[in-house]
């Protein structure tokens, strides 16, 4: 019972803590944008980008899949003022936690790049199309779809991620959740259990937004194996 | 240089094997050319090494007069010219049947969103599937894809169309279908390469028949001389092993 009291003390914190997961919110946001963008970049240029270019990219994506996001954010956050640059939490977080987010979306794109079968692209190259444009009108919209399944995955997983941002100083829901309990060490546990159902809300929703993608650009005719409860 | 398309000594390796050994051959304007041979002898390669979907290592090939194996030629430009149909239809299966055929003239040739639009409804009215325009690709059965396919290759207003086994990957039934649309084609006047095994559509259709075997053309002659008295003892067997599997009308 003595739980629950503390539980509902919490609630009085609860307004703050919703405010503060705006601010995740909007990392969440600028990372995918940043991860999406370059992560669909890396893939196009690890498929189609020949030797070095290719080359290039697997590096890239290398480096960010190896290296713990903790070192990744400190780098970015710490790395500049080194040269005199001040660089803010918030854009510090992004590229940290975007880059690291794109090395990982490159795979789930490369991966549905190549699923799609090559006369697709004969197909469009044949009707005299260049690459680029067969690439924009036919390979990629078919791929993006595949990929969702695979997206929805690293989505919750960044949503997760921006938390880590607490350590640059963002004024973040962990940033906030820390100082409940610096005040009152007595609400650690319910405060930090709050912040689970936050995200717990978070991850739910940005999945339930993912399947209704999903379902709306399904290719009518072309059943993906299970996703409608088939059984094959 | 007066024919439409001219193909002259063309040759393709790969890797060891030399798929294609030097192959020339003329298609006047008009005129319906169909190739027939064993599998493996470099039809497809051949058909592929016109608009340069696979790059020839030796060789030229001209259509219209403009050589289309030069390096300073934009491919792209050449290919809007070349109809391709594909044993495998290969649609774009995110796209129904209208946006398959009206995708080239919209995206190649920067017509307006409307008027492309009216023109891929009279393609596929001209293909029998007027009333399938909201159709995807996986809702519509094999011969019908193909004769989409069809469309999505005159909707681009070609000087030629070249036919890689298109009936090869349909069932027996919706053959016919599909032979139907080239028959009328060629009729109407439209130029024509088309690798098949059906003979006949070969012996009804064609101008003339090219016989390839092994990279190389072993003969060519108008069909009802091909078929009945063919002067090489290759053409004879090969004619006298695809009727036993086909059938005589094919």
């Amino acid at each position: 019972m003595e739980f629950f009291r503390q539980l509902w003390e919490v609630g009085r914190y609860l307004p703050m803590l919703l405010r503060a997961s705006t601010v995740n919110l909007e990392l969440l946001g600028a990372l995918l944008v940043i991860g999406f963008l370059i992560g669909t970049l890396v893939a196009l240029l690890q498929v189609y980008g020949g030797r070095f270019l290719g080359t290039v990219a697997y590096i890239y994506e290398w480096v960010f899949r190896s290296v713990p996001a903790l070192v990744l954010l400190f780098l970015f956050y710490f790395g500049p003022s080194e040269f005199g640059w001040y660089i803010s939490p918030f854009l510090a977080a992004s590229l940290a936690l975007g880059l690291r987010s794109s090395a990982y979306q490159s795979q789930i794109f490369r991966g549905a790049i190549q699923a799609i079968p090559t006369g697709q692209m004969l197909a469009a190259r044949a009707l005299g199309m260049s690459r680029v444009q067969a690439l924009l009108h036919v390979i990629l919209p078919q791929a993006f779809r595949l990929a969702i399944p695979g997206w929805s995955n690293e989505f919750s997983s960044v949503v997760k991620d921006t938390t880590l941002a607490y350590v640059v100083t963002l004024n973040e829901i962990m940033r906030y959740a820390k100082i409940i309990m610096d005040r009152r060490y007595d609400l650690a546990m319910a405060t930090f259990i709050m912040v689970a159902l936050i995200f717990l809300f978070f991850t739910y929703s940005g999945n339930w937004l993912l399947g209704q993608m999903e379902r709306r650009f399904r290719i009518p005719g072309l059943q993906m194996p299970g996703a409608s409860g088939t059984v094959l | 240089m007066n024919a439409l398309l001219v193909v002259e000594d063309v040759h393709k390796r790969y890797g060891k094997e030399e798929v294609l050994k030097g192959v020339s051959f003329q298609v006047e304007k008009g005129e319906t050319k169909v190739i027939i041979g064993p599998s493996g002898t470099g039809k497809s390669t051949l058909l592929r090494c016109i608009n340069r979907l696979t790059e020839p290592d030796r060789g030229r090939v001209w259509l219209d007069g403009v050589e289309v194996t030069s390096p300073k030629t934009n491919i792209n430009r050449i290919r809007a010219q070349i109809g391709f149909v594909f044993q495998d239809f290969n649609l774009f299966t995110h796209l129904t049947a209208l946006d398959n055929v009206r995708l080239g003239p919209m995206r190649v040739k920067g017509m307006k969103k409307d008027e492309a639009t009216r023109l891929a409804q009279e393609e596929l009215a001209r293909v029998g599937l007027a009333d399938k325009a909201d159709a995807y690709p996986a809702e519509l059965s094999g011969g019908q894809q193909q004769r989409v396919s069809i469309a999505r290759a005159l909707a681009m207003n070609p000087k030629l169309i070249l036919f890689d086994e298109p009936t090869s990957a349909l069932d027996p039934e919706l053959i016919g279908e599909v032979l139907q649309v080239m028959i009328k084609l060629a009729q109407e006047g439209m130029t024509m390469v088309v690798v098949t095994h059906e003979m006949g559509f070969a012996r009804s259709v064609a101008d003339e028949i090219i016989f390839m075997e092994k990279g190389v053309i072993v003969e060519q002659g108008p069909p009802a001389q091909l078929f009945s008295s063919p002067k090489h003892p290759r053409t004879a067997e090969f004619l006298r092993k695809i009727t036993e599997l086909y059938g005589g009308e094919g």
